[in-house]
């Protein structure tokens, strides 16, 4: 792991990712406008705002599940704003979705598994042309898989089929399945939401984990205890624009955070 | 009893070639997901172009070649790989039911092409003089029926053991994956068009394969044998054995057709020789009836994909929304 951090600039400090000058326009509708940010080497980054700020559209952007009318988006330091989603995990993004989405039907196991990056066994031929290669990466890639449900408690689970999952584990299983492609940052959307107040813990006791050893986080969250407790920096998002950014205690403070999440209220 | 057992020799090979064609349907839908209903388009263009391949030279269209059967078999599937993969790349946005439109469509062009097609393809006349796999026995049907269900059967027993392979691999399981979600697999690095135009070319292949050892064993094919009453009866095979199973695949084509078979011949014991065209009808109806007994007894069929069974019933289920939020 501390290679592929290495590999994209933490050594440097170079930005894991950045944002420069990002719009994304539905007709319209300008969803994200002009945004620009930096998520620095080994951090975990907030991005808070009411709904509606454009902060999961933020997140497609990023991950590349859409892309931007226009404006620049870096991964370690590559220009990536015209690249597929699913090329962006090999250069060490990877992502959660808000609603969990395992495969039902495949086992815990099996979904931690399919994550692995550049497997032989993927190629339609080389499952006959080079079948020992295959069996060995396999047995490999069981034994990481393995090693990381333990990580996220779900061991006793692992050969259930994902739909057993409640909502909760269904986002550790995400949290698992995203590590198993060795990513150098990880995008969470809302892991708090509609999570129990005991397995939020084992949560937030993972991500911080991880964070330790090395992988940079940017999370979308309304519960802002998590926040709070979670995060080195937050960004503040409304109406498609970035309001604002700082600590946690910062932003909250902010005049013109208070007046985007209660609207002229306060 | 050796013209019961020359019959069964003949039943069972035509039971095999379908399945054939529904272990390549189920690698597409039951594996990947990809509405194919345009399936006797591939089956037509393995048939035709191993018999171009195949039969001597005629003046009146385009070849043969009088290439030897097995060079026919691999040009078919090669032809069949390529058209579904192109099929597979022009449809490569679409899903569910606009994919079956479009493959349906294609199968179409492809029945009316060799309909008008007349030096291509021989138009309404058709393709004769097929060669035939121990083509030197067909003066006793009894050899030549089994000699050909072998040839048949170690076909299809070598697709369904790489099909089962690939079934079990890190390939198949991205298809399954994609199959389920294909933005979660497309967020785990996955190229969903890359695997979709994938499993349609090899699921494409197989089915031309099978037209190739239909048209071979028959010695002659027309257009009419290419209508979409073809991909109703291959989805009914599917749905019966059990989507997403190979096993399933070929125990629900040997049992559709034997249903098919009997279903035939006993109309004709029962009608009159003047009203067995209109009787023919009832064939689709016992099918009909049967996909709907089979769907409501077992709707995921004989061999469906079945839930895996929790190790620890009850116990896991319970513990899982104990733990859970």
């Amino acid at each position: 792991m501390g290679d592929t951090v290495k590999r994209h600039g933490a050594e440097t400090r170079e930005p894991v990712l950045a944002a420069k000058d990002v719009v994304r326009r539905f007709g319209g509708l300008v969803a994200v406008n002009n945004v620009s940010f930096d998520v620095r080497p080994g951090e975990i980054l907030g991005l808070i705002g009411p709904n509606g700020a454009g902060k999961t559209t933020m997140f497609d952007l990023l991950a590349g599940s859409i892309l931007p009318s226009s404006g620049e988006i870096y991964l370690g330091g590559v220009p990536v704003s015209g690249e597929a989603a699913h090329r962006r995990i090999g250069r060490g993004l990877g992502r959660t979705f808000q609603i969990p989405r395992p495969l039902p039907n495949l086992t815990l196991i099996e979904n931690v598994m399919l994550a692995a990056q550049g497997q032989t066994g993927e190629g339609l031929l080389a499952n006959f042309l080079t079948p020992w290669r295959v069996a060995a990466e396999e047995k490999a890639a069981a034994k990481k898989a393995a090693e990381l449900l333990e990580l996220v408690s779900l061991t006793r689970l692992a050969h259930e089929p994902a739909r057993v999952l409640s909502g909760g584990q269904r986002k550790l299983l995400e949290l698992a399945r995203v590590m198993m492609a060795d990513p150098v940052i990880i995008l969470l959307d809302e892991p708090a939401a509609g999570v129990n107040a005991t397995l939020l813990e084992v949560i937030i006791e993972r991500i911080r984990d991880i964070n330790e050893s090395g992988i940079t986080f940017l999370l979308i969250e309304h519960n802002i205890d998590m926040v709070t407790r979670l995060c080195h920096r937050v960004l503040v998002m409304a109406n498609g624009e970035l309001l604002c950014e700082g600590t946690a205690d910062e932003v909250a403070r902010d005049p013109r955070v208070i007046e985007a999440y209660l609207g002229g209220a306060a | 009893m050796i013209d019961l057992v020359g019959y069964g020799a003949f039943f069972l090979t035509t039971a095999l070639i379908f399945s054939l064609v529904t272990l390549g349907l189920n690698l597409q839908w039951g594996l990947t997901g990809l509405f194919n209903v345009g399936l006797a388009g591939f089956v037509a263009i393995g048939a035709y172009t191993s018999a171009l391949l195949t039969t001597p030279d005629d003046p009146a269209r385009l070849g043969g070649f009088g290439l030897p059967i097995l060079i026919g078999w691999l040009g078919a599937m090669f032809a069949g790989g390529v058209a579904a993969a192109l099929t597979g790349i022009a449809t490569l946005r679409l899903r569910s039911d606009y994919l079956a439109i479009t493959t349906f469509g294609v199968a179409v062009v492809v029945q009316l092409v060799a309909l008008n097609a007349q030096k291509l393809t021989g138009g309404p006349f058709g393709i004769g003089f097929i060669p035939r796999p121990f083509g030197d026995l067909a003066e006793t049907p009894l050899l030549f029926n089994l000699s050909n269900l072998a040839i048949v059967s170690a076909v299809t027993l070598a697709a369904y053991l790489a099909l089962e392979h690939l079934t079990r691999s890190p390939w198949g399981r991205v298809l399954k994956a994609l199959r389920e979600d294909e933005r979660a697999a497309i967020s785990l690095g996955k190229s969903a068009r890359f695997y979709r135009v994938q499993a349609f070319a090899v699921g494409g292949a197989i089915m031309a394969l099978a037209g190739a050892l239909q048209a071979h064993f028959t010695g002659f094919i027309a257009p009419d044998n290419y209508l979409s009453i073809l991909t109703f009866q291959v989805w009914v095979m599917l749905i019966v054995g059990g989507s997403g199973s190979n096993a399933g695949a070929v125990a629900g084509s040997v049992l559709v057709w034997a249903i098919w078979a009997g279903s035939g011949a006993l109309t004709s014991v029962l009608f009159t020789p003047e009203q067995q065209a209109r009787a023919a009808s009832l064939q689709i109806v016992a099918i009909g009836v049967m996909l709907c007994v089979i769907l409501l007894v077992r709707p995921k069929g004989m061999f469906g994909e079945r839930p895996r069974r929790a190790r620890f019933g009850k116990r896991t289920k319970a513990t899982a929304s104990e733990s859970g939020s």
